[in-house]
């Protein structure tokens, strides 16, 4: 028998490992971006550009932005999907919400900004449906399915702006509180971050502690034996696209907000990449029926700390893409090796 | 002197012992049946004649001196010759190509066709087979492939003919002509190894029977001490009755009720049949007589074109998995591993995957509740595992079937639909599992158990429905049980008479 400590250490290995790289990250970051001034060699860590109030600020805004749709992502994942349109979706929500403000696209009528969220928020849950239909019901491919998201809905909201920036200053109606619940504080941290913790907490319990999380991962396993147990396997495959669309709606509110207009042809571009780079980062498997929400937020966390050291130490911003290259295989060498140990237990016990 | 003699061959693969001194003999002229349950050792003795891979230790004395065969065509060259239950012929090459394929005969370095033409056509008219040796293998059957290759041992002038279950593939009139071909072959002077399953066949025609049981000999028989019954408490290692337990239907009250119930398969075929309360009805018939499916469409997780289905009196829509599963028909897939368990998730997770509802508790799965209810199963049944943590995927077959047994206990089930239960299972772990179905049917429960090992149907029903294109081709009481009754009704009259 196990004792408890090796148990948690043997299940959490993947979090474990991962927690080291983002601590020697950190490390790397303060160390060489410390105050040279400050007397002390612990004083001039303290008073690193990492660890100043901006720099942080900052960066838990944009762990907040990022970990919210790559947690709707992990869900895709962990069902055995992917979903490519998110980063297009990002676009086509921030310009229709900036058009619900306006009311200056001709199909889409204005309105103040608290019923815009709540009519952008349906509209995302109306475009995962169609996904996890296509998906579920019909069975194409996901890949073929948000492949063809990623090209359109960008393409549409380009049409949309004709391929110009759209911003949000002539809105129809008042918009007293919206850049303060988007943009703003709450208790010294972003609004974003505060959100993404809100968001984290609900996948959490959908994932290991509701139901539907353990349906998904079981279906994420093995389809066929998740129907085999009554599950209805389509509704919950469904559900998977439905929440990260809407996650991705969620999140295209605090970019929209924070670029302050939308241009459609760059706005969100590669995100569903970097997404999927979070999520396998962080223990996710591409088979499907891997994962857990703290292995997501670390491996998004560990991309934007990583971005932020190049930034910060001002390597070649081009090389930092390399360095991110290197992550993920890494770590997904790593992953490799904890299956290759299970199939030799497996072995052990059998023989 | 014996043609073959095989002297205390062991084999072990890593830890596990395979064979433990077995020993075997063979005569000139002699058809030696070689029987044993499933894992017994019978492919790895053979496979070590055949020269597949050697002996841990042990000695082969072939017309009494000591011979190594370390490879096929050694064996080849010693006389042996082995026909696999899986037949080796390449479908793209005619029959004569594969006879003599790697020995052809050549002509200038080019495939002489006519030579090979006329040492072809002799050795297929000698059993029976006079086809043009140049028509395609493609468009032969199974009973016609296996005389190819017993074609093949014969080029060969094979001494020792090695048949591994060469009628598991065959219709009942292809059996009966190489059951013959092999009286033939023995009366030239041929020493025949002949492994088979189907003991009726080895009764017909073997002089002699050696068993094998757990890697070990489990005794033999001479000619006139071979019957059924001898024959399977060699195998099992005690008498057939204790293997099996004996269970009376409870009541006479219908449980499940079938009509005209077809499948995607079969369209145009309807099974009907009834099963009262605490009834174990089995279902024979032949691969592709569509009894898995019928199972499947039942059970709701595949479609079928028409029919009814009732249970209690209250029928059920058609592929509904949701509302079978309320109304206590649960299916026990064929396919464990892929259809009746998630085999990377826990023993725990898997025990509750078809009742998530029962164990959760403010919305949120009561994960106490789940872990003891695994325990408790992991107590009923027996299930060797150290925790219900472990992984599915690392248990044994057996204990793998008794989880996904657990899983429907746990809903307490009306109706059971096993499809092939121990398929793939050691006898211990089947014996347990036979006693979990009979307790089953005990408790009132309707059971349904399509099978393909003929002693477990025998041994298990209160009656036995045969399957035949879709349809039911007869139901058959306890008192009508044999095996020759079961396997006339699953195949098609037309092609058991004709031809």
């Amino acid at each position: 028998m196990e004792s408890k400590l090796s148990h948690y250490l043997n299940r959490y290995r993947k979090e474990g490992c991962l927690a080291l790289v983002l601590f020697f990250v950190a490390f790397w970051t303060i160390l060489f971006s410390r105050n040279t001034e400050a007397s002390g060699f612990l004083q001039s860590l303290i008073e690193s550009r990492f660890l100043s109030l901006r720099n942080l600020e900052n960066l838990s805004r944009q762990v907040g932005m990022y970990g919210i749709f790559s947690l709707g992502m992990g869900l895709v994942i962990i069902s055995g999907g992917i979903d490519l349109s998110v980063g297009s979706l990002m676009a086509l929500f921030g310009t229709v919400f900036f058009f619900l403000l306006t009311g200056s696209h001709a199909w889409i009528p204005g309105m103040p900004w608290v019923p815009a969220i709540i009519v952008l928020l349906a509209f995302s849950a109306i475009v995962g449906m169609f996904h996890g239909w296509l998906i579920a019901k019909i069975r194409m491919p996901a890949f073929v399915v948000t492949l063809c998201g990623l090209l359109g809905y960008r393409g549409l909201a380009q049409t949309m702006t004709h391929d110009t920036a759209i911003g949000y200053y002539d809105a129809e109606f008042g918009i007293a509180g919206l850049e303060s619940l988007l943009t703003g504080e709450i208790l010294g941290l972003p609004a974003a971050f505060i959100a993404f913790l809100f968001v984290s907490a609900i996948v959490y319990y959908l994932l290991h502690l509701s139901v539907f999380g353990r349906y998904l991962l079981a279906l994420g396993r093995n389809e066929q034996a998740a129907s085999y147990s009554g599950i209805n396997t389509k509704m919950i495959m469904a559900l998977a696209y439905v929440i990260c669309s809407i996650l991705a709606a969620v999140s295209a509110l605090f970019f929209a907000l924070y670029t302050a207009d939308v241009v459609p042809s760059i706005h969100g571009n590669f995100y569903e990449l970097y997404a999927i780079a979070g999520a396998v980062l962080g223990g996710c498997s591409l088979r499907g029926g891997e994962g857990t929400v703290i292995g997501i937020i670390l491996g998004t966390t560990v991309l934007l700390v990583l971005q932020n050291m190049v930034n910060l130490l001002g390597y070649d911003s081009s090389f930092s893409k390399v360095i991110t290259a290197l992550v993920i295989l890494g770590g997904v060498l790593v992953d490799r090796f904890e299956i290759w140990k299970l199939v030799t237990r497996t072995k052990n016990n059998v023989a | 002197m014996s043609l073959l003699q095989l002297k205390r061959i062991s084999k072990s693969f890593g830890p596990v012992q395979a064979l433990d001194e077995v020993e075997l003999e063979v005569e000139k002229g002699e058809v030696l049946g070689l029987i044993g349950e499933n894992g017994a050792g019978k492919s790895t003795l053979m496979n070590i004649l055949g020269g597949m891979f050697p002996p841990s230790s042990g000695q082969i004395l072939l017309d009494g001196s000591s011979v190594a065969i370390h490879d096929a065509k050694a064996a080849e060259r010693l006389g042996i010759s082995f026909v696999h239950q899986e037949l080796n012929l390449l479908d793209n090459i005619d029959i004569a190509g594969n006879i003599f394929l790697g020995r052809e005969p050549k002509h200038f370095g080019c495939i002489d066709q006519r030579r090979l033409h006329d040492l072809s056509r002799p050795l297929l008219e000698t059993l029976g087979l006079p086809i043009d040796p140049f028509t395609s293998v493609a468009l032969l059957t199974n009973g016609q492939k296996q005389l190819v290759e017993i074609a093949k041992a014969l080029s060969m002038d094979a001494k020792i003919l090695i048949l591994d279950e060469p009628t598991s593939s065959l219709t009942l009139q292809e059996t009966d002509t190489l059951l013959r071909l092999a009286q033939k072959l023995r009366n030239q002077g041929m020493a025949i190894i002949f492994i088979s399953h189907r003991l009726a066949e080895i009764e017909t025609i073997a002089d002699r029977v050696i068993a094998l049981r757990d890697g070990r000999n489990a005794g033999g028989l001479k000619r006139e001490e071979i019957n059924r019954n001898a024959m399977i408490s060699m195998m099992i290692g005690r008498e057939l009755d204790e293997v099996y337990p004996k269970t009376k239907p409870s009541a006479e009250s219908v449980i499940l009720s079938v009509k005209d119930f077809s499948t995607r398969q079969w369209p145009n075929g309807g099974a009907t049949f009834e099963i009262k309360s605490g009834e174990i009805l089995g279902m024979a018939g032949l691969v592709g007589a569509g009894r898995s499916e019928l199972a499947q469409a039942l059970f709701g997780v595949d479609d079928s074109p028409s029919g009814f289905f009732e249970v209690e009196s209250q029928s059920i829509p058609r592929g509904d998995v949701s509302r079978c599963i309320a109304n206590g028909v649960f299916l026990a897939p064929e396919d464990r591993k892929s259809s009746g368990l998630v085999l990377e998730m826990s023993i725990r997770e898997n025990m509750t995957l078809n009742s998530m509802k029962r164990f959760t508790r403010y919305l949120s799965i009561d994960f106490a509740s789940e872990k003891e209810n695994a325990e408790v199963w992991l107590r009923e049944f027996g299930i060797k595992a150290p925790s219900t943590e472990l992984v599915v995927g690392n248990l044994s077959g057996g204990n793998q079937q008794k989880v996904v047994l657990a899983k429907w206990m746990t809903l307490k089930p009306k109706v059971m639909i096993f499809d092939e239960p121990t398929r793939g299972i050691d006898m211990g772990a089947r014996e347990e599992i036979y006693r979990s179905i009979a307790k089953l049917a005990e408790t009132g429960c309707a059971i349904l158990m399509i099978s393909s090992d003929m002693e477990e149907l025998l041994g298990m029903s209160h009656r036995i429905a045969v399957m035949r294109e879709g349809s039911i081709a007869g139901i058959l009481d306890k008192e009508a049980f044999s095996e020759e009754a079961i396997m006339q009704l699953a195949v098609r009259e037309d092609l058991a008479t004709s031809a």
